[in-house]
């Protein structure tokens, strides 16, 4: 008797276990259909203009899709390029119109649900590292265009390579919960306040350029978080770091002419910084190809992103204490022997040519990634059309070992008026 | 013809210049203000592995650039930047960089003019090894359809103008590690990929006899590449003007 009331509890708790889980799943699964347009029955009528096709292609180098869907050296838009994630390795696809390979037997319908929803054709749903939570943003007509543009391309027959994710984010089922915590299908909103200029600023930096991919914080699930803004963010894997575009003492533009943040994106240089790195990538692959207003837009934007109150930072003069006489030593001995040659035996530079690191912005963040990546490799900025012959730095990583790096910036964060902490053995051991 | 010309003006110019800064490599020069098309300072990221003004002893690993043909080295930047060639610091540097302004660093390097530093004859390679290089080099292996050396690189091993590279007067880690990559595929150059051919049918073993031959060679009087191939190549080779 008591063992039947046991098995009756038992499976009534079963059941209830089993409702909840059904009740869980079709909660995600329609979180994940929310936003959905119904793909059209009939096979719609396109007509690709070349002027469509034209606005495509300049859409696609603004939203950088070469960048990822293209191997080194490999064909245009092939796909094949691996990303590593810290969930794993993800392949960009082939977006060719190759009708097997590649989007050849895609609708633009179902191109549109990628861009905005994040669903596959065969409706398998898309991993973030296709920055849909950005591209959700971009419009319809914009999506058609690039959609034309890509009709148009050289067909490759390169096939598509599958992800290599650890478990359990290689499952859709995770995704689909990932998806929805985290993803929520929605179109750009002008805000009616502010010029339309500010306006198509926001369009580009918050859809097709997905700035934020780079330039914001992410959760612990690997999510872009929109409330954080251009705050600056690690770059997962690469080990760069994108500075604050709000903060003036990281990238923040808010005291630049406009003209400058402009020849910045134009060009790679600026009076007042250069782009290295994974921005260099982004200058050469897209913006240096983008209109003057496009440019324009996006500064006056940048320009007046909500600042971040100038914080009182550690520079105080007690760090000038805590820096090792021994460390600033050796520091300046291999300043003297490596850097001095182009950046001035007083950090001066070279107007044009050789940045200077006294006072330089970029030598006195707080997050030092970058300066140990720009030592340890090197790089020249890009090759564009206002700066075809530029300026490069060589890579020391052969020559400098972790504890000549540390020491050496260490040296340059704490000389000629540049009072910033030093960079231990810790934060260079740690590339 | 007219770009032609003014290639050549600018290459005769900077054999002029290559000639002063020879005569000042002893002591580092001071840093000179920017003047002309201050290509050299514009390339001056190079010098911390190739050496000053691109000229390496042939001691380590990292070749030397002066003086080897333009059309070889604008190859080889291509290749890292697109992927042929594989070296993690060569394709960070030039990832970003145009055909065009490759094809200007290249032509700089292949105008300097500078000295060699002598050559130790000496080798730790037994004398059957050094034996075996030299047979290679000079006469090739027919039986397994290697060609010599010296059919393609020029009698004196000094390299063919345009696009053919000398093999003298470069690090022993260098050749081996090179010819090491043809054979398994980790190096590549634009179709027809005469080379991987070639190392594909070499052993190690001819490798490393090859690179050590090749490493206590002097240079000749003329260190030069050749202004053309005596002959027709063996076989067709990409990158090759037309």
């Amino acid at each position: 008797m008591r063992k039947m009331r046991k098995m009756r509890y038992l499976g009534w708790t079963l059941l209830a276990l089993v409702l909840l889980l059904g009740a869980a799943a079709a909660g995600i699964v329609a979180l994940n259909l929310r936003g959905e347009d119904p793909l059209p029955e009939q096979p719609e009528a396109f007509n690709a203009t070349p002027q469509l096709i034209e606005r495509g292609r300049y859409l696609a180098l603004a939203g950088n899709c070469a960048g990822c869907h293209t191997t080194r050296g490999g064909q245009a838009y092939a796909g094949g390029l691996p990303i590593e994630t810290p969930f794993g390795t993800v392949y960009s696809s082939n977006l060719t119109p190759d009708a097997k390979a590649g989007i050849g037997s895609w609708s633009r319908a179902h191109f549109w649900r990628a861009m905005h929803n994040g669903r596959s054709k065969d409706g398998r749903l898309l991993y973030p590292a296709f920055p849909y939570p950005n591209f959700t943003q971009v419009t319809r007509e914009d999506s058609d265009a690039i959609y034309a543009y890509l009709r148009s391309v050289p067909p490759a027959p390169t096939p598509n390579l599958a992800h290599r994710l650890r478990f359990p984010y290689d499952t859709q089922a995770a995704l689909a919960v990932w998806r929805a915590l985290s993803f929520k299908p929605e179109a750009f909103v002008a805000n009616a306040g502010k010029p339309a200029e500010w306006n198509r600023g926001a369009y580009l930096v918050g859809g097709l350029g997905h700035c934020i991919a780079c330039h914001g914080s992410r959760d612990s699930l690997g999510a872009t978080q929109a409330n954080l803004g251009l705050s600056g963010g690690l770059i997962a894997v690469q080990n760069w770091y994108a500075p604050s575009l709000a903060d003036p003492h990281e990238a923040g533009v808010s005291d630049w002419p406009t003209a400058d943040v402009v020849a910045l994106l134009k060009t790679g240089v600026a009076p007042r910084g250069a782009v290295m790195g994974p921005m260099a990538e982004v200058v050469f692959r897209s913006t240096q190809y983008l209109s003057d207003a496009d440019l324009g837009a996006i500064a006056s934007y940048l320009k007046d992103l909500p600042g971040v109150t100038a914080q009182p930072v550690m520079r105080t003069a007690t760090n000038a204490t805590r820096r090792d006489a021994g460390t600033m030593a050796r520091g300046q001995k291999i300043y003297d022997q490596r850097c001095a040659y182009c950046h001035g035996d007083q950090g001066q530079g070279e107007p044009g040519a050789f940045p200077p690191l006294a006072g330089n912005r970029a030598v006195n963040m707080a997050q030092t990634a970058n300066l140990i990546q720009v030592i340890a490799h090197g790089g020249y900025l890009p090759s564009t059309q206002g700066n075809p012959r530029p300026y490069g730095m060589p890579p020391f990583g052969q020559a400098l070992d972790a504890a000549d790096v540390a020491a050496v910036l260490t040296f340059i964060r704490g000389s000629w008026g540049n009072d910033s902490p030093p960079v231990t053995l810790l934060d260079t051991t740690r590339r | 013809m007219r770009k032609a010309l003014h290639r050549i003006a600018a290459i005769a110019l900077l054999l002029l210049l290559g000639h002063g800064i020879a005569a000042i490599a002893a002591t580092p020069p001071a840093p000179a203000p920017p003047s002309g098309n201050d290509i050299e300072r514009r390339v001056a990221a190079c010098i911390a592995c190739h050496g000053r003004e691109g000229a390496t002893t042939n001691a380590g690993y990292f070749p030397r650039l002066s003086g080897k043909p333009a059309g070889y080295l604008f190859n080889q930047l291509r290749s890292f930047r697109d992927g042929r060639r594989f070296n993690t610091d060569m394709t960070y540097m030039v990832q970003h960089l145009s055909d065009a302004y490759l094809m200007e660093m290249a032509e700089y390097f292949a105008g300097l003019n500078l000295p060699y530093p002598p050559v130790p004859p000496v080798s730790d390679a037994p004398p059957a090894q050094l034996a075996r290089g030299r047979q290679l080099a000079l006469e090739g292996d027919a039986t397994r359809r290697i060609p010599a050396c010296v059919e393609c690189h020029g009698a004196a091993l000094t390299g063919v103008q345009p696009a053919i590279p000398g093999l003298l007067g470069l690090p022993r880690l260098y050749v081996s590690s090179q010819l090491g990559a043809w054979l398994t595929s980790e190096r590549h150059a634009l179709a027809p990929d005469c080379m991987a051919d070639i190392g594909r049918r070499m052993t190690t073993a001819d490798i490393n006899a090859v690179a050590s031959w090749l490493a206590v060679q002097p240079m000749p009087a003329d260190p030069k590449p050749a202004t053309s191939l005596p002959a027709a190549l063996p076989m067709s080779c990409g990158g090759m003007p037309k």
